[in-house]
């Protein structure tokens, strides 16, 4: 049955595939990478991987969904005609398929309990980590706290991400505040957005600090506060958004995150330990990992948040500029 | 406490910086910061060096997880080597930065430049320390993002497009390096390189093992800019701040070309690679080319920095070549012409900056009678030239001399020949430059113009590199110890590894490959 699932929706996602290709308005494309992206979640969640399946609908279906569309106001929906030939970049796409699908072919059996990949570095995550890290989530465990310096990294590309974007936008404020923004005549829309913004905020929380027990943390709570926020801008327009938090703030909320992250590891260097020991934070080892990993998390869950709201408001404030004018 | 953490604080130093440069904000105290970062880094990473030449190797556990369950740092004289060269450039070039900046970014923009030359800084350590090979990737992506803002600060609007395209190259490389290393993973189960090594090694015939080393080649190919993917290289250095295209064009690459080192030498094993793969051809033929097509698109260009950046992919063509010789002679000299190419090529476009901040402009007819006007930065100029030519007594001759040498231990005289012919080329379009700035007359529009010195800010660094360039051309004990050393140990690991292997120390992989053939008959 499992099976059948999957093969209904590798097909549904190779179906959504060709049509974003031969698509020429970039709006229902967009709308297509959404769905694209909560293909993706069901087949990772077909696969029993409910942190990647979360983290992809959030990130994928969400933010990234609210943030092509922003893009689209400022360049326009359609297309241009592409100038140039599209033989070599076929080809490259064909003799990269066919090495992917060479490469498959005598690949370990699927979900197969003897594969290299449940029988090397897997064991010692399963069977040690409740123990040693004394975590339910192994998947926790494992990004927090055993490969915890790829996910500071992690934290440090999507830092490096809102460097770039200020760099080549920068967020503008606007100059004339009598100017209609956002969308005040819209009495429903007023009404629902604030009966939903508290409570999404009340799940990004939720998602921030179960990420211990399960699928969530930082990076989906990030995302999902900062679509509360982004809501709050579309409804409001943006004087009222950067009135609650402008965008000096953020820049230094997204550092913050990335130093407060970082100074878990100083520390427990300073306790004697390794960089990012959490066994150092407290006289009890497990206890330590529990304090390092919470901590650490909502560095992430910060810099996410803030790196997020701040792309929006760069491209936002950018938006709003090229309508006025 | 400092000797225990020395294989992570390059890495974290500048990490930790960046944020906080930001948050200084102003562009002086940014900029003093980040330059007393990154020189610490340099002490730090020279001291790395000291160690690594006399203990080997030094691995650091990062969370105290054991590798191969944790992240591992491991430091030997290889990447000890080429950090001492991105550290030394990283400082110069942000002292150098300062006026050169001011000149060609615009000001609300300093502090944001400064963090993400940071950034990309500790991007690269991380590359270059890292024992794991994800982990590789997240460092990878770092450093590629805070390149493309780099390139995408001047304030000549062309930058955007040259970063645009070298964003979409190397976010495809990037993506084909993450599938490599994901085939890798799904065959063995490690991310560990040494570990990956070990385990490779009872695969040599799968498929599975040879896309994820062809996916892993071509996306490193696509960063270090080997012929034919370099085309993003030539208008990402043409139109980055000049500050930006003298760091990234003595470290980027590099870094790429010592990814490929890594993956060829430590993961998948010479025999796996050359003997059963056949790349060494591959890999020579499009270098040559690389050297022949480059050096020569480099002698029909106008604008200098366009030729310097033909000059860079045909010098990257001169270090895949060393590497594609199969012998500790050959990479040893890829190894010192890292660090060598750095010296040059960072001198070179600091000269070309120095001359845009003065002038306005790089084509080869501004330099005409700039010799007289910039009389130090010229010769410069000249120096770190002749260097690329490959004259006696600059580090250009040291490698020159070590890759012919390589070559003909093996008896290719042909590619011998070859790589002196290249260097044939090099003198037409140094020389052309050279011609202009001595041997013609400022224009008369020009005269009027008051075209004088750059401060001392620019060319102490500029000078420090020159005088490097003459240093390390004559007393080539410290290259050529490190080199050595680093190219022996890359050969010893690998033969290490394969005796291992010989010996059955790892036989339950076997047992788990033949439990999984058994599964799919």
């Amino acid at each position: 049955m499992a099976e059948f699932i999957d093969l209904v929706l590798l097909a549904m996602l190779a179906l959504t595939a060709l049509r974003i290709i031969f698509l020429k308005d970039l709006f229902a494309v967009v709308m297509l990478f959404g769905i694209y992206s909560f293909l993706s979640a069901l087949i990772f969640l077909n696969l029993d991987a409910v942190d990647v399946a979360f983290t992809e609908a959030s990130v994928g279906a969400g933010i990234s969904t609210v943030l092509m569309l922003v893009t689209l106001a400022i360049t326009g929906r359609k297309e241009k005609q592409s100038t140039h030939s599209s033989l070599l970049p076929l080809f490259v796409v064909l003799v990269t398929g066919a090495a992917l699908i060479y490469g498959t072919l005598d690949m370990p059996p699927f979900g197969h309990p003897d594969n290299p990949v449940h029988q090397h570095v897997a064991p010692r995550y399963i069977e040690e980590s409740p123990k040693e890290v004394g975590l339910p989530n192994m998947v926790t465990s494992v990004l927090a706290s055993y490969r915890g310096f790829d996910t500071l990294g992690e934290t440090v590309v999507v830092f490096s991400a809102v460097i770039g974007v200020l760099s080549l936008l920068g967020v503008r404020r606007k100059k004339k505040k009598d100017l209609e923004s956002g969308l005040e005549s819209h009495r429903v829309l007023h009404v629902v957005a604030k009966i939903i913004i508290p409570l999404v905020i009340l799940f990004a929380l939720y998602v921030q600090f179960h990420g211990d027990f399960g699928p969530g943390g930082g990076f989906q709570a990030g995302v999902i506060a900062a679509a509360a926020f982004i809501l709050y801008a579309l409804i409001l327009g943006l004087p009222k958004a950067f009135a609650v938090v402008g965008p000096r703030f953020l820049q230094w909320m997204a550092a913050a995150g990335v130093l407060l992250y970082a100074s878990v590891g100083l520390y427990s260097m300073y306790m004697g330990g390794h960089f990012l020991d959490y066994n150092q934070l407290a006289t009890d080892p497990v206890a330590g990992q529990h304090y390092g990993i919470i901590i650490i998390e909502l560095g992430v869950g910060v810099t996410v948040f803030a790196v997020m709201l701040n792309i929006f408001y760069a491209f936002g404030s950018q938006a709003e500029r090229s309508n006025v004018q | 406490m400092l000797e225990q953490h020395l294989a992570v604080l390059p890495i974290i130093l500048p990490l930790i910086a960046a944020p906080l440069a930001l948050i200084l904000g102003r562009s002086i105290f940014s900029w003093g910061f980040a330059t007393l970062v990154s020189g610490l880094a340099f002490l730090l990473s020279w001291q790395l060096l000291a160690a690594a030449l006399s203990d080997g190797v030094l691995s650091y556990a990062v969370g105290g997880w054991a590798p191969p369950w944790g992240i591992e740092l491991r430091v030997d004289a290889a990447n000890a080597f080429v950090l001492l060269a991105v550290t030394a450039i990283s400082t110069l070039v942000l002292v150098y930065s300062k006026h050169s900046i001011e000149k060609e970014v615009k000001a609300a923009n300093h502090s944001l430049f400064y963090t993400a030359h940071l950034l990309c800084l500790a991007g690269l350590s991380g590359i270059l320390i890292t024992g794991d090979a994800f982990n590789l990737f997240v460092f990878l992506e770092i450093s590629s993002l805070a390149t493309y803002t780099l390139v995408s600060l001047a304030s000549d609007r062309r930058c955007l497009t040259a970063a645009f395209r070298y964003l979409v190259m190397g976010t495809i490389g990037a993506t084909f390096i993450l599938i490599g290393v994901g085939l890798l993973y799904m065959k063995t189960g490690t991310l560990n390189m040494l570990d990956l090594a070990e385990r490779i090694d009872l695969y040599d015939s799968s498929r599975t093992i040879n896309t994820g080393l062809a996916f892993i080649m071509v996306g490193v190919s696509i960063k270090l800019a080997l012929f034919p993917l370099h085309m993003w290289l030539p208008p990402a250095y043409t139109h980055a701040p000049s500050a930006v295209t003298a760091f990234l064009a003595s470290t980027a690459t590099k870094v790429a070309v010592y990814v490929m080192i890594r993956f060829i030498f430590t993961v998948f094993g010479i025999d796996h690679v050359f003997v059963d793969m056949g790349m060494g051809l591959i890999l020579m033929a499009l270098a040559v080319v690389a050297i022949f097509k480059c050096s020569y698109m480099a002698t029909v260009q106008s604008n200098v920095k366009t030729v310097l950046a033909y000059s860079s992919v045909a010098q990257i063509g001169y270090l895949v070549l060393g590497l594609s010789l199969v012998s500790v002679s050959g990479l040893m000299a890829s190894m010192i012409h890292i660090f060598n190419h750095a010296l040059m090529k960072g001198a070179l476009f600091m000269a070309v900056g120095a001359v845009f901040y003065r002038v306005g402009s790089v084509d080869i007819k501004d330099f005409a009678g700039l010799g007289r006007k910039m009389p130090l930065t010229m010769a410069a100029f000249t120096i770190a030239g002749l260097s690329i030519i490959g004259v006696p007594l600059t580090v250009g001759f040291v490698s020159k001399w070590y890759l012919v040498i390589a070559a003909l231990e093996q008896d290719q005289w042909l590619v011998a020949a070859l790589v002196l012919v290249g260097s044939l080329f090099a003198v037409i379009y140094i020389g052309r430059i050279i011609e202009a700035a001595y041997f013609q007359k400022l224009p008369e529009s020009r005269s009027s113009e008051n075209i004088k010195e750059v401060s001392w800010l620019m060319l102490v660094p500029m000078w420090v590199l020159v005088i490097a360039n003459i240093y390390f051309g004559i007393d080539t004990s410290l290259t050529t110890e490190a080199a050595n050393s680093a190219s022996e140990w890359l050969f010893q690991t690998n033969s290490m590894l394969e005796n291992k292997v010989m010996e059955g120390e790892v036989l339950e992989g076997h047992a788990i490959e033949e439990k999984a053939q058994e599964v799919s008959s």
